[in-house]
Order: C-alpha cells, then sequence, then structure tokens
C-alpha cells in the first residue's frame, strides 16, 4: 500500500469468481424454498442472503482490501441492527 | 500538459471522499433495516396472511432480477479495475452495460407491478380493503419497499451516467477516480438492498 493512494487492483478473475458463487448461492436459496421445508426454509434463505452480502462487501466494495476503519465501522452497524432486530423480537416473540 | 499541474494543485482527499460515501451508505441500511423489522413485525401477526401473499408473487422474474444485479455489480467493480489498468474503453464498456442491466431491471418491475395493478391489487385498492388487514400490510410494504429500491435504481442510474460521462471527457483516470469507486459502492448497496428484498418477498411463503 502506497502512500495516500491506497488502491489495491482487484484481479477481473477474482470478481468472476464471486459473481459465479453469487450466483451459485442464488440458485440453492430458490431451490431450498422451493421444496417446502416450512421454518428451515427461512432461516436457510437468511443464511444465504447473509453470506451472499457478506461475499458483496467483502469483494466487490473492497472491505477486504479497505483500511480496518471501514471494515469495524460496518461490523458496528450491523450489530445494531441485528440488536435492533433481536430486541424487536423479545418484545413481539413473547407478548 | 498544463492540466496535470492543475490536478496538482486541487484539494482532494480520496479517503474523505470514501469515508463519507460509507456513512451515507449506513444511513441507507438503518433506513431498510428498519423497513425490514417493520415486514418481520407484521409477518409475525399475520403469518397466513403474508404466506398466501408471498405466493402470489412471481418467483421467476424475481430470481432474474436477482440475477441481472449480481451481473450489474460485477460489471461496476470490474469498472474499477479496468480505470486503474488505464483501459478507459473497458471502463466505459462496464459503467455502459451496468446501466443497460439497471434499466432491463426497471422494465421487469414495471411489468411485474404493471401485473400486480392488473389484477386490481395497488395500495389502498378495494380489493385489498376485501382481503383484509394482512394482504394489505403485505402489499403495502412490498409496494414501498420494492418502489424504494427501485428510486435507489434511477439514482444509481444518474449517478453513474454523470461517472460515465466524466471518464468520458478524462476527468476520472486511473489516479483520480474516487466517484466512480463511489458510484460502485453506492450500486452495491443497491444489490445488498435487494439480496435481502428477493428472499423476503418472493422466496420465503
Amino acid at each position: 500500500m502506497s502512500d495516500n493512494t491506497n488502491h489495491h487492483i482487484v484481479p477481473y478473475r477474482t470478481y468472476g469468481l464471486i459473481l459465479l458463487l453469487l450466483l451459485v448461492l442464488t440458485g440453492t436459496s430458490v431451490a431450498v424454498t422451493q421444496i417446502e421445508l416450512t421454518r428451515w426454509a427461512t432461516v436457510v434463505a437468511l443464511l444465504l442472503a447473509s453470506t451472499k452480502s457478506a461475499f458483496v462487501l467483502a469483494i466487490f466494495m473492497h472491505l477486504k482490501f479497505d483500511q480496518n476503519i471501514y471494515k469495524i465501522m460496518a461490523t458496528l452497524i450491523i450489530l445494531l441492527v441485528a440488536v435492533v432486530i433481536v430486541l424487536t423480537f423479545l418484545d413481539y416473540g413473547f407478548r | 500538459m498544463s492540466e496535470t499541474i492543475a490536478h496538482h494543485n486541487e484539494h482532494r482527499d480520496d479517503e474523505a471522499s470514501k469515508l463519507g460515501m460509507w456513512l451515507f451508505i449506513f444511513t441507507e441500511l438503518l433506513l431498510f433495516g428498519g423497513l425490514f423489522v417493520t415486514y418481520a413485525v407484521y409477518r409475525h401477526g399475520h403469518p397466513q396472511a403474508f404466506h398466501l401473499a408471498a405466493e402470489q408473487l412471481d418467483v421467476v422474474v424475481g430470481t432474474i432480477n436477482t440475477v441481472i444485479l449480481l451481473i450489474s455489480s460485477m460489471t461496476i467493480a470490474m469498472s474499477t479495475t479496468a480505470i486503474q489498468k488505464k483501459d478507459k474503453r473497458t471502463t466505459l464498456l462496464l459503467i455502459a452495460i451496468t446501466l443497460v442491466l439497471a434499466l432491463v431491471f426497471l422494465v421487469n418491475k414495471y411489468f411485474e407491478w404493471s401485473a400486480k395493478i392488473g389484477h386490481g391489487i395497488w395500495p389502498g385498492s378495494p380489493l385489498l380493503e376485501e382481503l383484509g388487514r394482512g394482504d394489505t400490510l403485505f402489499f403495502g410494504l412490498y409496494f414501498f419497499m420494492t418502489g424504494l429500491h427501485a428510486f435507489h435504481i434511477i439514482v444509481g442510474m444518474v449517478l453513474l451516467t454523470v461517472v460515465f460521462v466524466r471518464v468520458q471527457k478524462e476527468k476520472l483516470t486511473f489516479d483520480n477516480f474516487q466517484l466512480l469507486e463511489n458510484g460502485g459502492l453506492y450500486w452495491h448497496l443497491v444489490d445488498l438492498i435487494w439480496i435481502f428484498l428477493f428472499p423476503l418477498f418472493y422466496l420465503i411463503t
């Protein structure tokens, strides 16, 4: 990493592979939800969506190659959203 | 070139520019995060109605739009590689492909919404009032969330068009492309939101 431009040139191939992976994960989530597994289908679909977004954030959005401050901030925001969701369901789930 | 000298004297802070973009992205994540919580709570309250309503959405159209957005995310990511390799032609081509894919996404959305409206389903429609609260909530959220997402697509297209013109005019180059990267970040955000909208509305029934 150089002085003020810390840009890392990501090869085209990396992006192509990530797209392939994202398409496979999309196909899997469509397949899993079409064969009715009721409650588990929801969990699996959301886990696959989270995995897909992790790849988009890390590679497409360059978080993997950027300074740590971006990773820390992104993690904190995701945790904040998670806390809000958990608190909401602690409320609604036990009414 | 006199222009090169001008560039050196220009006040520019790429890192701050990127940080600003990320801060904006965080506010967007919180906006949509709030909407996802709203969706989850109403789904929890009206499981049967949400189940039946979600089955009316077209999984095929939803999947096609997901694939389109994922590919467009890759092309715009690749454009930052192309510009750093000083390959202007490929950079422009990749931005153009992204814009075309965005347009295809919107056309699909238009047909999808038209079909729903053709079946008498739109916010506040008499049919929804008959169907009851659960359906009203589901389709209210469906139109609002996919509509807000489509609005982000339009904003992204405007931003990427500006980037395209600036790359064309060589205002953005291999050592000064933060606007392209920020445009890309915004576009990936649009993709990220869709990654969650798609299973929640189309897949989980």
